[in-house]
């Protein structure tokens, strides 16, 4: 059976820069492990005549051609911007470097 | 930038102690005129956020298509590296938090490339060397921050940064090399001419700008040492954005001798990427490299499956350009250059530069003089790539006709091409404007020949009693008078005549 340690909810809190504190860690990490547990039980019901699949639809190829379509412009990129100054999204210091 | 410099161990102890495994991850951005997943335009230079929309910002509920024409060039590319064309991959997010990707994850492939197993022959002081090719992908480019604040305009010490989305989107191909061993001494070399055919490769292929000072490539350098002998990998660094042909090979060398250097005071390298500077031509501590694990990259749930049929990879196979081993061998025999002389100019990047000043119509020794000579002098003295010089190929040939037609000597053209990196207009421009043009004209030349006789009654005595070699003391005699630019094979006739 899947078990998610404490660690590892740490680990994957501060990949999703979620700000958990050690009470929240108790908490959540024993209900997260009962939840990939559920999940988990999916795998009991598939046999090995099915593959895993990521798509429920059987399509491929499924393109556009290169032709330009009006989008937005930049007022209408911003106004749900918490802040925007020379026309660009305005974000808080960044800490961590570029992946 | 961090205020200690590194220790570096001299080059040839680093060769002694270690051998070096090299890695090189180009990203190509392709020259498609819309983005990956969306019908934005990619316009080089456009007003922050005027080529965005929902989808390319990550709003919710935006649905992502891929843009056909993209992946027809991943596929050439792929073929063009002699790789297998995957009959059925997928895209993968790779997820991560940083604000140049609104999504919060890149669409990119993880573990089906589109084109995988290939190899490059690269050209190296004559010799062939083999880079295998591991895979090449397709991915979409990230915006471009800006930073604020803080004393360096970097990103440390900023207050807060700015966000342009325009880049984000853009279709990129990463094509990723198989670890190169046994390269050695030459393992700075060989990064810089594999980097350099693969651009010539991309401009054949005409998939992208491929501007290297525009990041339409850009090169991540791999580098790990290994006790000598050993055929062991050590732990690899990767150092980011090395922008030019000059800085790649700056680079290898760079982290050689600094890998040697801690490794030599038994410590060990971490696994990390590395910053590139190009103004002081070192790399500096980037973050601790990610896991994979970290990236949690799955199947992209909005995007279908890519499964390009057999007959359109023949198809596509059909509209390659020339292999570029045939190439060469049929330019050389076109240009009729010897051995070092084909050598010389793929060593000094100036390949494609020499064929379109041939093109342009100049004679194929004067085009491989101006590149390898002056050209290779002046970009060396500014410390830039040959092609980046800012004298194009027409140019060139332009500066040559003038040659050609005895209006300027070789002499004139150099400060042609002053007038030229000034920015002065065009070669005839600078021509009438700086007064450059030869002297032909009997009037004037004889004057200047007479006095040049009258002044040398000795060297005039020898060309009378027929040694006519004598004749070049006086044709200089009348050069430096006339300031350079007196049509010397017209002088000598003149003083034959007057002498005869």
């Amino acid at each position: 059976m899947p078990e998610i340690t404490r660690d590892e909810v740490a680990h994957l809190a501060t990949l999703a820069r979620i700000d958990l504190d050690d009470a929240e860690l108790d908490h959540l990490a024993p209900q997260l492990s009962v939840i990939l547990e559920s999940i988990a039980s999916i795998s009991s019901v598939a046999g090995d005549d099915v593959p895993p699949t990521s798509h429920p639809m059987p399509l491929t190829n499924v393109f556009r051609e290169d032709v330009v379509v009006p989008g937005l412009t930049a007022a209408q990129a911003l106004s749900g911007a918490p802040a925007s100054e020379q026309q660009r999204f305005s974000v808080p210091r960044i800490l961590g470097d570029e992946q | 930038m961090t205020g200690k410099s590194d220790t570096l161990v001299a080059w040839d102890d680093v060769l002694a102690s270690y051998d070096p495994a090299l890695g090189l991850e180009v990203h190509v951005e392709l020259n498609t005129v819309t983005k990956m997943f969306c019908g934005c335009p990619t316009e080089f230079g456009a007003e922050p956020n005027s080529q965005v929309c929902p989808v390319c910002l990550g709003l919710p509920g935006a649905m992502p298509v891929v843009n056909r024409k993209a992946v027809e060039s991943a596929i050439r590319i792929g073929l063009a590296l002699n790789c297998e064309i995957a009959e059925w991959c997928r895209f993968a997010r790779k997820n991560y938090f940083y604000p140049d990707m609104p999504k919060n994850f890149q669409t990119s492939q993880y573990d089906e490339p589109i084109a995988f197993e290939g190899y490059m022959d690269v050209m190296v002081e004559g010799e062939i060397h083999r880079v295998e090719i591991e895979r090449a992908h397709m991915e979409e480019d990230t915006g471009k921050s800006l930073h604020v604040g803080g004393a360096t305009g970097r990103i440390h010490g900023a207050d807060y940064s700015l966000v342009d989305y325009n880049r984000a989107g853009i279709p990129l191909i990463e094509i990723v090399t198989k670890p190169i061993m046994g390269s050695r001494e030459k393992a700075p070399l060989i990064a810089k001419a594999y980097v350099a055919q693969l651009r010539e490769l991309i401009v054949a292929l005409g998939v992208s700008d491929a501007r290297m000072d525009q990041g339409s490539i850009r090169a991540d350098v791999n580098l790990s040492l290994a006790p000598v002998g050993t055929g062991a990998l050590g732990t690899r660094t990767e150092t980011k954005n090395v922008n030019s042909l000059r800085s790649v090979e700056r680079a290898v060398r760079y982290e050689m001798q600094r890998h040697a250097a801690v490794l030599d005071s038994g410590k060990a390298i971490f696994q990390e990427t590395r910053h590139w500077h190009e103004d002081t031509g070192v790399t500096t501590s980037g973050r601790e490299k990610s896991d994979a694990d970290d990236y949690r990259y799955f199947p992209e749930p909005d995007l279908v499956p890519v499964a390009p049929s057999r007959a359109w990879v023949e198809e596509l196979s059909g509209t390659l350009p020339e292999n570029p081993r045939e190439k060469l061998d049929r330019l050389q025999a076109d240009w009729g250059f010897s051995d070092l002389e084909m050598r010389d100019t793929v060593g000094a990047g100036a390949l494609g530069l020499v064929e379109e000043t041939i093109a342009a119509g100049a004679a194929p020794q004067a085009a491989r003089k101006w590149w390898l000579s002056e050209m290779a002098r002046r970009a060396n003295d500014s410390g830039v790539d040959i092609a980046e010089l800012g004298v194009s190929p027409a140019q060139v040939a332009a500066v040559q006709a003038l040659v050609d037609a005895k209006t300027i000597n070789d002499k004139l053209a150099r400060q042609v091409f002053d007038g030229l990196l000034a920015g002065e207009g065009t070669p005839e421009e600078i021509v009438a404007a700086r007064g450059l043009a030869v002297v032909s004209d009997d009037g004037a030349l004889g004057a200047a020949v007479d006095i040049a006789i009258a002044a040398n009654p000795d060297v005039a005595d020898k060309i009378r009693d027929g040694k006519h070699a004598a004749a070049g003391a006086l044709i200089g005699v009348v050069m430096k008078e006339m300031r350079g630019q007196a049509d010397a094979g017209r002088v000598r006739e003149l003083i034959l005549e007057k002498l005869s």
